[in-house]
C-alpha cells in the first residue's frame, strides 16, 4: 500500500491579494498565485497562514476555493469567499489590495465528475456555496443538469453571484427565517426537489449537520452524494491528525484526514452518527 | 567566511545537523516531503507507533490557544506492522535519518515494541514516549513517577539489544523533572526528549462545555517555551553529558539557540510545522547563521553555553 499524500500540486507561495471587495456578511478576495492557478479542482481548499510575523495565531486556516482562473491579465489566481467570524479569518478580511500572504494549495481532493452526463443537484449552505459554482460550471460542460439549492439562516448570507446563476439549469432559495425563497432549513425542500429534477446525483458542501442531513435523504433515495466536510484543522497538509472524520472500515471505524481524504469524500461512507463511533470505540 | 561543524550525537550516533522533527508532528514524513527533502532533516522522529492500530480520540481534537494549540489525538496510528510494512521502508528509500518513536499502555507493550525495532535496518534511535497527556488515566503517563519510568525503560533495554541509543520523553507536569532524568539515565538511556506538551483545557463560553471531545489536551507552541527552557536547563545542569532533544515551542533559530543554550544537543520541530511546513529547514538555516554570528565554529560549543560562569 502506497501511504497516502497531500496533493500532489500543492506548493506553499508568497500570494498577493489583488482584490478584496464586501458580498452581503462576506469578502471575495482574489490571490495572484500565477501557475498554482492551473492545478486548481473544483472541491480543492488552500491553507492560508494568519495575523502576520508577530501573531499569537500559530495556525493555518483553510478556505475552500471558489473558483481559479489560469489565465487572467494579471497571471493565474484564485478566488475565496471569507467570512469573517474568528481572529484569523477577520485578519485576512482586512488586508488590503498589495498585500502578501502565506499561502499552501491546491490541498484536498476535488469533486469527481460523472462520466455520463447525469441530474446532478448541488446544494450549498450558507458561504459552502462557494466551491459549488466552478462545479456548476464543469458539469454543464460534461452535459449534466444542474439544479441549485442554496440555503442560509437569513437571505443576505445566501451567497450567489449573479455570474454563478447563470450556470444552472435552476436555482431554489430556502432561508431558515423565511426572508428569501422557500421558508424553512434546506433539507426540508430536498426530498421534493430531488422528485422534481430526477436527480440521480447530489453534491453538497456547508455546515456539518446540514450534510448529515442530506447524506441520509441520498441514502433513502439511494443516489450518490459527495460532500466537501468542515473539521477544524490545525495544519491543512496532512501531518496533525486532528481534522479527522469517522468513516467504516470493514467491521470497525477508521478516522481518515479530511485534508488529505476529504474536504470531498463519499457521503455514505461517513458516520454522522457520534454515538456510533463512540459505541463502537468505547469511549 | 567562517564554516560550521553543524553535526551532532546521540550515544553512539552522528546526525549531520541538529534540527529534527518532534514525534506527532510529522506523520511518518511522507506530507512533508513534498516541501523538502527529508535528507535535509538531522532526523524524522516519527509519530509515536503502538502494537496495533489505534482509532485514537473523538473530534474536536483541537483547539488553538493563544501562541499555542491544544492537541487531544490520543495516539492515533497505524500499528507497528503496517508500519514496519509501509512507512519504514519509504523513509528507508528517501535515504532519511530515522528515529522511531514508540509508545505503549503496559510495560510489556514497550517490550514487545523494542523487539520487533531490534532487527529493523535503517533506525537511528528509538524515542520511548512515556509521556502522552491524551490516555485514558493518568496512571499511564509512565514519566510521572520514577518507578513506571524504570520499569519501561528496562524493558525497553532488555528487548532492543544492540548498539540502538534510547531517548526516553519525558513530561514537564511533573513536581520534580530532574528525579525523572535521573531514574531513567540510571535505567540505561542514551538521551532525553525534552519535553512532551503540558495537559491543558479549554472550555467554550458559548456552549458552555469543554471543547475538546476528550476534554484535556496536550498544549504546545510558543506559549510553552520558556517551561522548555527551564526543564533543559534543569536537567542538563545535573547530566551535563546526558545529550538531550530539546522541544518545546521552537519556531525560529533564535528560538531553537535558546534551548541549545540551556542544554540541547538538537532541537525538534513540532507544532510550528502545522504553520508552516518548511519550518524545520528555516529553522535550520537561521539557526547556523547565529551560530556562525556569534563566532561558534562546531555546534556543540554552544550546548548548554548559558550554564558558563554561572
Amino acid at each position: 500500500m502506497i501511504p497516502h499524500q497531500i496533493n500532489k500540486a500543492s506548493v506553499q507561495i508568497l500570494a498577493e491579494v489583488i482584490s478584496n471587495k464586501k458580498f452581503g456578511p462576506y469578502h471575495h478576495m482574489v490571490f495572484a498565485v500565477g501557475e498554482m492557478a492551473a492545478s486548481v479542482k473544483p472541491g480543492n481548499f488552500v491553507a492560508i497562514s494568519v495575523g502576520g510575523e508577530q501573531s499569537s495565531l500559530v495556525l493555518r486556516r483553510a478556505f475552500a476555493i471558489y473558483r481559479a482562473i489560469d489565465k487572467s491579465p494579471m497571471g493565474g489566481s484564485i478566488e475565496l469567499v471569507v467570512a469573517p467570524h474568528g481572529q484569523g479569518s477577520s485578519w485576512l478580511c482586512s488586508r488590503s489590495v498589495g498585500d502578501f500572504v502565506d499561502l499552501i494549495g491546491p490541498l484536498g481532493t476535488s469533486f469527481g465528475i460523472p462520466t455520463t452526463n447525469a441530474n446532478a443537484m448541488l446544494i450549498g449552505g450558507g458561504y459552502g456555496s462557494a466551491p459549488l459554482f466552478a462545479l456548476a460550471e464543469s458539469l454543464k460542460n460534461r452535459g449534466c443538469r444542474v439544479d441549485m439549492v442554496l440555503g442560509a439562516s437569513t437571505a443576505n448570507k445566501i451567497f450567489a453571484p449573479l455570474e454563478g446563476k447563470r450556470t444552472v439549469s435552476s436555482l431554489t432559495l430556502t432561508t431558515d427565517d423565511g426572508t428569501a425563497g422557500i421558508h424553512g432549513q434546506i433539507s426540508e425542500a430536498i426530498p421534493r426537489l430531488i422528485r422534481e429534477f430526477g436527480t440521480e446525483v447530489i453534491y453538497s458542501c456547508g455546515p456539518m449537520g446540514m450534510l448529515s442531513a442530506i447524506a441520509k435523504i441520498a441514502k433513502e433515495f439511494d443516489i450518490a452524494h459527495q460532500c466537501s466536510v468542515e473539521e477544524s484543522m490545525a495544519c491543512g497538509i496532512g501531518v496533525c491528525m486532528t481534522c479527522v472524520v469517522p468513516i467504516k472500515s470493514e467491521d470497525s471505524i477508521k478516522m481518515v484526514r479530511t485534508c488529505i481524504d476529504g474536504p470531498v469524500m463519499d457521503g455514505s461512507e461517513i458516520i454522522w452518527d457520534r454515538k456510533e463511533v463512540s459505541d463502537v470505540m468505547g469511549l | 567566511m567562517s564554516t560550521l561543524d553543524y553535526s551532532t550525537k546521540i550515544g553512539s550516533k552522528r546526525f549531520s545537523n541538529p534540527i529534527f522533527t518532534a514525534s506527532g508532528c510529522a506523520s511518518s514524513g511522507q506530507e512533508l516531503s513534498q516541501f523538502f527533502p527529508l535528507t535535509e532533516l538531522g532526523a524524522i522522529v516519527t509519530k509515536s507507533i503502538m502494537t496495533k492500530a489505534r482509532t485514537g480520540r473523538m473530534t474536536p481534537r483541537m483547539a488553538e490557544t493563544p501562541s499555542g494549540m491544544l492537541n487531544s489525538i490520543g495516539l492515533q496510528g497505524p500499528g507497528i506492522d503496517a508500519f514496519l510494512e509501509n512507512d519504514i521502508p519509504w523513509l528507508v528509500e528517501q535515504k532519511a535519518k530515522i528515529i522511531v518513536s514508540i509508545a505503549g499502555e503496559t510495560v510489556d507493550e514497550y517490550g514487545v515494541l523494542s523487539r520487533r525495532f531490534r532487527a529493523v535496518p535503517g533506525i537511528s534511535a528509538v524515542e520511548v514516549n512515556i509521556s502522552c497527556p491524551n490516555v485514558e488515566n493518568r496512571g499511564q503517563v509512565f514519566a510521572c513517577h520514577p518507578d513506571t519510568s524504570i520499569a519501561v525503560i528496562e524493558a525497553v533495554r532488555r528487548n532492543i539489544g544492540g548498539e540502538l541509543p534510547i531517548i526516553a520523553k519525558l513530561s514537564p507536569d511533573v513536581t520534580d523533572i530532574v528525579s525523572i532524568a535521573q531514574a531513567v539515565i540510571n535505567a540505561g538511556v542514551d538521551g532525553l526528549a525534552l519535553i512532551n506538551t503540558l495537559l491543558g483545557m479549554v472550555i467554550d463560553t458559548n456552549s458552555m462545555r469543554p471543547k475538546l471531545a476528550g476534554k484535556t489536551g496536550g498544549l504546545s507552541g510558543p506559549a510553552i517555551r520558556p517551561v522548555a527552557v527551564r526543564a533543559i536547563y534543569q536537567v542538563h545542569q545535573a547530566f551535563p553529558n546526558t545529550p538531550i532533544v530539546g522541544m518545546g515551542g521552537v519556531a525560529s533559530g533564535r528560538d531553537a539557540l535558546e534551548l541549545i543554550l540551556a542544554g540541547a544537543s538538537a532541537i525538534s520541530i513540532g507544532t510550528a510545522s502545522f504553520g508552516n511546513p518548511n519550518a524545520a529547514m528555516q529553522v535550520k538555516s537561521q539557526l547556523s547563521e547565529l551560530l556562525i554570528e556569534r563566532g561558534f565554529n562546531d555546534f556543540r560549543d554552544a550546548i548548554g553555553f548559558a550554564h558558563r560562569g554561572v
